[in-house]
């Protein structure tokens, strides 16, 4: 005898404990909702688990947790996040990214129609970035427990053969290259703040960048020493933490770094620094000398680095400091941020 | 950036640093504190001090209102914040502020209390109309410049017959700080205090105008020009001040006239002395206690002071004894020379007020300007 299940409810229904109880609210939940979104042949199976062939070479592995409030921002939302944010951090080895695995803590009571539109949106930022979502959980808290929704995400990625991305190779005299303007998702994400709320037309820059990574390598190769994006804390703690794991210091020309007008506004409205500021689609790259050049126009051919700029280099320090020539025609330090400048920007 | 860039360009900038390089008179110092932490961050921000000469030294005052609030105020207001019906708003940049043993405002909310960010005085209002069953209190911190806002406020209060919303003032004032730093007893113990002028606030004085510091200029002897906190203004300023000295002048000059009148902003100075009046004195980290320095609410409107409504209790709390902060304000250090800077005390975990704020003159050297250093002292 057939059962009846009533469908779900994607206009007006909400999640309930049901639907992480492990019966059947749940598996509807799962097959109606997240495999209609990411729908591949691995899913599809519905085990526990998804096998996949490993090439040849090394894989990369990485693992993140998006909480960003609100939930949906101006161009994009927590889930096409949860797919870039993790696709960059694989990118930044040089790896192409393969696969991810998608787990949500959703709050009882979020509507399904949210739910459906971060679900879509992530199948989406999967399919244009070549990655496929092979695996996840779900699991529902009570009222008041989470935020609404949170996601975490892991995935692994294959390294070109004989590519070792990482800090310690960076050498006095290498360029730090930038993808873009700087501060974009973190400026677009507080004018959406409750109590905070401005007009602006500045997006999210939350982009999967591994394409862009591809034309990089082939164009620098081995000169291209590492790669970070630079999420919290800005490019101010990305080149900061660079300089603590390469022992170097940087030099930078305040006047070479692109920072939209718009960004650059709500920063002085709002008492920031858009070196602090966050981005989701930008990375910064340290290279040698004598591949620069050529890893820059690359960038620039692209169009996810169309403003891409030589912004400094990399000086002995044992200070580690990173400086910047002001564009007034001073110097200073470019430090961490101390404390938080706002809480779950990603 | 519109209406930012124009007073940030380099080329003009460099114009008035070759003016100041060549009127300032190499056989004398020229010492200039710029009293608000604004001037102070930017001087850090923009690299100003790379564009003057050697013997054009700034002074770091003591204008951050975050830096000088004394650790005991913030106790008491994490004591407030404890109670179970308060619902305490802040401005962001108090929530790191230490009080006594290392508490934040931000350590207590993550132990239970509710402590909210606000971004403005109307905020902490609305937190009050939608929160019926508690009492909102607003954390009220700042000069001349962002007590008409609190004003405003209570007047809003008032006229919505709000009952659940009051205001702990901590609103202090400027020129009785200034008058401070030029005769406080203390400056024995720490050698003279040798000012030669005041780069004047920008947005104290749009309020309050430039007379008030007329006496400064009249009975102490101290040049002061008004300034702008755009890195260009201060440039400006400076070469004023400069040239003030150079002529053996003692005026108030307003270099900030675009925003900036004589008598200030009326309206927000009557609206303040409608609601607000002089506490005898008012403790400053820093400073100890400045007569005359701070506002409390008016009996008129004592429903809406907190410490009336709850009783609050003043608790002090002493400053470490090897911090230097009240040299630093007043000139007779520098940051680099107190034991502390950078050792214990950084903008993570400050001992002193100067490194509490980013305007505080120990964080902003900390942050942007330490690289200097290192021709002083090895790491």
């Amino acid at each position: 005898m057939k059962v009846h299940q009533r469908k779900l409810d994607l206009k007006q229904g909400c999640v309930d404990l049901s639907h992480g109880s492990g019966g059947r609210a749940m598996s509807q939940l799962i097959s109606g909702l997240f495999h209609e979104a990411f729908g591949n042949e691995w899913l599809a199976r519905g085990n526990d688990q998804s096998a996949f062939d490993v090439g040849a070479g090394r894989m990369v592995m990485t693992t993140d947790a998006y909480v960003v409030s609100p939930l949906f921002f101006p161009g994009g939302n927590i889930g096409s996040l949860a797919v870039h944010g993790t696709v960059n951090d694989i990118a930044m080895a040089g790896a192409r990214p393969l696969y991810l695995s998608a787990s949500f803590i959703i709050e009882e009571g979020f509507r399904f129609s949210d739910l459906k539109m971060i679900a879509d949106s992530m199948g989406g930022a999967a399919q244009s970035a070549g990655v496929h979502i092979i695996t996840g959980d779900t699991k529902v808290v009570e009222r008041g427990k989470a935020d609404g929704l949170f996601i975490s995400t892991a995935g692994v990625g294959l390294v070109p053969e004989g590519f070792d991305l990482s800090a310690e190779n960076a050498r006095v005299g290498d360029r730090v290259l930038i993808s873009g303007t700087l501060g974009d998702h973190g400026v677009a994400i507080m004018s959406k703040r409750r109590n905070l709320t401005f007009e602006t037309e500045i997006v999210s820059d939350s982009v999967a960048l591994h394409d862009l990574v591809a034309r990089m390598v082939a164009a620098g190769g081995r000169g291209i020493r590492l790669m970070r994006d630079p999420t919290r804390g800005g490019l101010a703690a990305t080149l900061n933490e660079i300089a603590q794991q390469s022992e170097l210091g940087f030099s930078l020309q305040q006047e070479a770094i692109p920072v939209k007008p718009g960004v650059a506004a709500a920063c002085e409205l709002l008492g920031l620094d858009p070196l602090n500021v966050a981005n989701e689609g930008k990375l910064v790259a340290i290279v040698s000398p004598d591949v620069a050049g050529a890893v820059l126009a690359a960038m620039r051919a692209h169009p996810l680095g169309r403003d891409a700029a030589d912004i400094g280099e990399a000086v002995p320090d044992d200070h580690r400091f990173v400086q910047m020539a002001t564009s007034f025609g001073g110097a200073r330090i470019v430090d961490w941020l101390s404390g938080e400048q706002l809480p779950r920007i990603c | 950036m519109k209406y930012a860039d124009e007073f940030r360009d380099k080329a003009v900038a460099l114009g008035l640093a070759r003016a100041i390089q060549s009127e300032a008179d190499p056989q004398r110092c020229y010492r200039f504190m710029e009293f608000c932490g604004g001037h102070t961050h930017a001087i850090s921000r923009y690299g100003l001090e790379d564009m003057l000469p050697k013997n054009v030294r700034m002074i770091h005052g003591p204008g951050c209102p975050v830096c000088v609030l004394p650790a005991g105020r913030i106790d008491m207001a994490i004591r407030l914040a404890e109670r179970p019906e308060v619902i305490l708003c802040v401005y962001g940049d108090l929530m790191r502020v230490p009080g006594s043993q290392g508490v934040s405002l931000l350590k207590a909310k993550a132990r239970g209390a509710d402590v909210r960010i606000v971004y403005s005085t109307a905020d902490a209002i609305r937190i009050a109309e939608e929160n019926p069953e508690h009492e909102a209190v607003f954390f009220a911190i700042g000069f001349e410049t962002t007590t008409p806002p609190t004003a405003v406020m209570i007047r809003r209060a008032e006229k919505k017959q709000l009952d659940n919303f009051s205001v702990f003032c901590n609103h202090v004032l400027t020129p009785p700080a200034m008058q401070n730093i030029l005769e406080s007893p203390d400056i024995r113990s720490i050698g003279p205090v040798e000012i030669d002028g005041f780069v004047g606030p920008a947005h104290v004085s749009i309020i309050i105008g430039t007379e008030p510091y007329e006496v400064f200029a009249k009975e102490f002897g101290k040049s002061v020009v008004i300034s702008g906190f755009e890195p260009l203004d201060m440039m400006q300023a400076i070469l004023m001040l400069v040239r003030q000295v150079n002529e053996h002048r003692n005026d108030v000059e307003n270099q900030y006239s675009r925003a900036v009148t004589r008598h200030g902003n009326r309206r927000a100075k009557e609206e303040v002395a409608d609601i607000f009046e002089l506490r005898d004195a008012f403790e400053w980290r820093g400073l100890g206690f400045v007569p005359h320095s701070g506002l409390k609410l008016k009996q008129t409107y004592a429903r809406f002071d907190a410490e009336v409504c709850f009783a609050m209790s003043e608790l002090r709390v002493t400053d470490n004894p090897a911090c230097e902060c009240g040299a630093i304000l007043r000139g007779v250090m520098k940051p680099v020379d107190c034991k502390l800077f950078g050792t214990v005390c950084t903008p993570e975990t400050p001992m002193g007020s100067c490194m509490v704020s980013s305007e505080g003159a120990c964080a902003a050297h900390w942050t942007y300007g330490r690289f200097r250093d290192r021709q002083q002292r090895p790491s």
